[in-house]
């Protein structure tokens, strides 16, 4: 190799481009405004659409269990929805996510990859069917379905008040609901689960081969570890969608307004199905008391996202003692 | 404790691409042996077929003996984790396990081995790190991530994971290739030192590294673009490194190309 002199390389001046700059800056600038700007303007109009039910429900508005806002006599309050909500979302992430954790582990970790790529784009597939198609096929398949399934646990777990129920029917129940909505979270989770599981490097994975460790072992050492923080973001998106589920609820429900831990009896409700069920046919005291729910369901996402943050955000300072 | 490799006719391919033909090697115990040559003629895929690490790449597959002390490591009923537990593998990148500490990144090896207790752990853990030369540096601090740790400190905790588990054999795939010049250094001196005790096979693209660490050298090749790998000369690192008998050899060692 010959030494070159360094003046000898052609240096050629970097190019400025002031306006491209200015037009970039300017225009993310913008973008971002907007969207702060449409937010804020989001939650002014809510908050100030609302509060007029805040106002006339009061302190009741938490524990009523009941919803006739239009009714001058009768209270209304979001105690049975907010409990529905959660029940429902809750149950159904118990039923999905290990069976959606588990199909993208088998997927990215076991399968062969040919397979693992079809199997791959079919979920992704199901995850971007719409949610009133769920609904319709929980109705006139899954609910006839599922009695023979809740009679069982009734009769085996009956003991346990979740599994009983008092006067033995079952149907369409916040069961049924939660696992029409297991259904529709399952292929999100395991699509954005198998994505991060994807990312985990190779070089980790053969880390802990090299060190004698079986598949799983290698999973435990390696993908999950690696994994988590993703693994969590992915639940949280499958939470978001079953709390805000709206058509597949409103269609395999027989609403009611209850707070009640027998989730095999037919009954319950949820915010979001009982704002399209209620919307059309209410005045104007009944729209304001709906958005007044749906401040709360915007409430419930926004700890469940800043909880979901936090145990991402500690789990990473743990990992790398920094944040 | 060290083993003798004795590597038989190893073809070895990715789908329809042979990256290597035909590789017999004999590896001393309580000797390093360099292998060297040409980016791409095969020696990451050579040093992987040893611990049966090639088989996890999907759509390898391999032709060949390889006996350790003898025995085949690809023999009906060997299992490759069993294998992979007896002869240990440090990679080009450091890769300590970005979520663990120091003390269970080198306890990693340990506890898959099913060792329990906690002051068989320790002992080990330390043990390995002071072979490893990382133990001054790291002993006030088991408990911090690995991955905190400089790159050449990563690569000595991923030589401590490693001899943990006490291998008979180890295996580095130019494991000095991502790091500075001292921590280089450091690293071959700690090569130099775990000979005693081990069968040591290392990959390296650094000739230096080569004629200054390893007792045996191998050289590899390839004949074109697009062909397998193979040996084209195995003997004693000073003889390979002074009057090679092939000019191809001679034409590498002399940087005329590589
Ligand atoms: N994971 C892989 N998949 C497909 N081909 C590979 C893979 N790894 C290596 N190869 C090919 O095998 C041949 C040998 O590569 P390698 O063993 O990495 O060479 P070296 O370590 O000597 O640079 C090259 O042609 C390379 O492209
Ligand atoms: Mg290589």
């Amino acid at each position: 190799m010959t030494t070159t002199d360094a003046t000898a390389v052609p240096v050629r001046p970097r190019r400025q481009n002031p306006r491209g700059d200015q037009v970039f800056h300017a225009a993310a600038t913008a973008a971002g405004v907007a969207v702060l700007l449409l937010i804020v303007a989001i939650a002014a109009f809510l908050i100030a659409r609302a509060a007029p039910a805040y106002h006339r429900a009061g302190w009741r508005f938490l524990t009523e269990r009941e919803w006739f806002p239009d009714d001058p006599s009768r209270a209304f309050g979001i105690l049975a929805l907010a409990f529905g909500t959660i029940v429902s979302a809750v149950l159904a992430l118990i039923l999905a996510v290990p069976v959606a954790l588990g199909s993208a582990l088998f997927l990215t970790e076991l399968a062969p990859p040919a397979l693992g790529r079809w199997v791959g784009h079919l979920v992704d597939l199901l995850a971007a069917v719409p949610s009133v198609v769920y609904g319709l096929w929980g109705v006139y398949y899954l609910v006839p379905r599922l009695i023979p399934v809740s009679r069982f646990l009734d009769r085996t777990l009956g003991f346990i008040p979740l599994f009983d129920s008092r006067n033995n029917t079952y149907g369409r129940s916040l069961f049924a609901a939660a696992v029409v909505l297991a259904i529709m979270v399952l292929p999100i989770v395991a699509a954005i689960a198998r994505e991060v599981f994807r990312q985990v490097p190779t070089a980790d994975r053969e880390a802990a081969l090299a060190l004698g460790a079986t598949r799983w072992e290698a999973i435990r050492l390696a993908v999950l570890p690696y994994s988590r923080g993703g693994v969590v973001g992915a639940v949280m998106l499958g939470l978001g969608r079953a709390l805000g589920e709206t058509i597949a609820i409103a269609l395999v429900l027989a609403a009611s307004f209850k707070v009640d831990i027998h989730v095999l009896e037919p009954g319950g409700n949820t915010i979001a199905a009982n704002i399209a069920t209620k919307f059309g046919e209410s005045g104007a005291h009944g729209r304001e008391a709906l958005i007044a729910s749906g401040l709360v369901l915007f409430a419930i996402t926004l700890v469940v996202n800043v909880v979901a943050r936090g145990v991402v955000y500690r789990s990473a300072i743990a990992a790398e003692g920094r944040p | 404790m060290s083993k003798r490799i004795e590597a038989e006719g190893v073809t070895a391919w990715f789908g329809s691409h042979k990256a290597i033909e035909s590789v017999s090697v004999a590896i001393e115990p309580k000797q390093v042996t360099a292998l060297i040559g040409p980016s791409g003629c095969g020696k990451s895929t050579f040093i992987r077929t040893l611990n049966r690490m090639h088989e996890v790449v999907p759509g390898a597959r391999m032709e060949g003996k390889v006996l350790l002390d003898g025995e085949d490591i690809y023999g009906d009923g060997v299992s490759a984790t069993d294998v992979r537990r007896s002869i240990g593998m440090v990679f080009q990148r450091p890769n300590p396990f970005p979520t663990m500490s120091i003390r269970d990144n080198v306890a990693a090896g340990l506890k898959l081995n099913g060792v329990r207790g906690k002051s068989a752990i320790d002992d080990a853990v330390e043990r390995s790190l002071r072979l490893a030369g990382l133990w001054d540096e790291v002993s006030t601090r088991l408990n911090r991530p690995g991955a905190g740790l400089s790159g050449g400190q990563q690569q000595r905790l991923c030589i401590a994971r490693a001899i943990a588990v006490e291998p008979h054999v180890l295996l580095m795939d130019e494991p000095c290739s991502a790091l500075d010049p001292v921590s280089t250094l450091t690293i071959e001196d700690l090569i130099t030192d775990l000979k005693d005790d081990y069968t040591i096979v290392i990959v390296t693209h650094n000739m230096q590294q080569a004629a200054r660490v390893s007792d045996v050298t191998a050289f590899f090749n390839i004949g074109g673009p697009g062909e397998p790998g193979r040996v084209v000369e195995m003997g004693a690192t000073s003889k390979i490194f002074t009057k090679p008998d092939d000019e191809r050899t001679e034409a590498y060692i002399t940087g005329r190309f590589g």
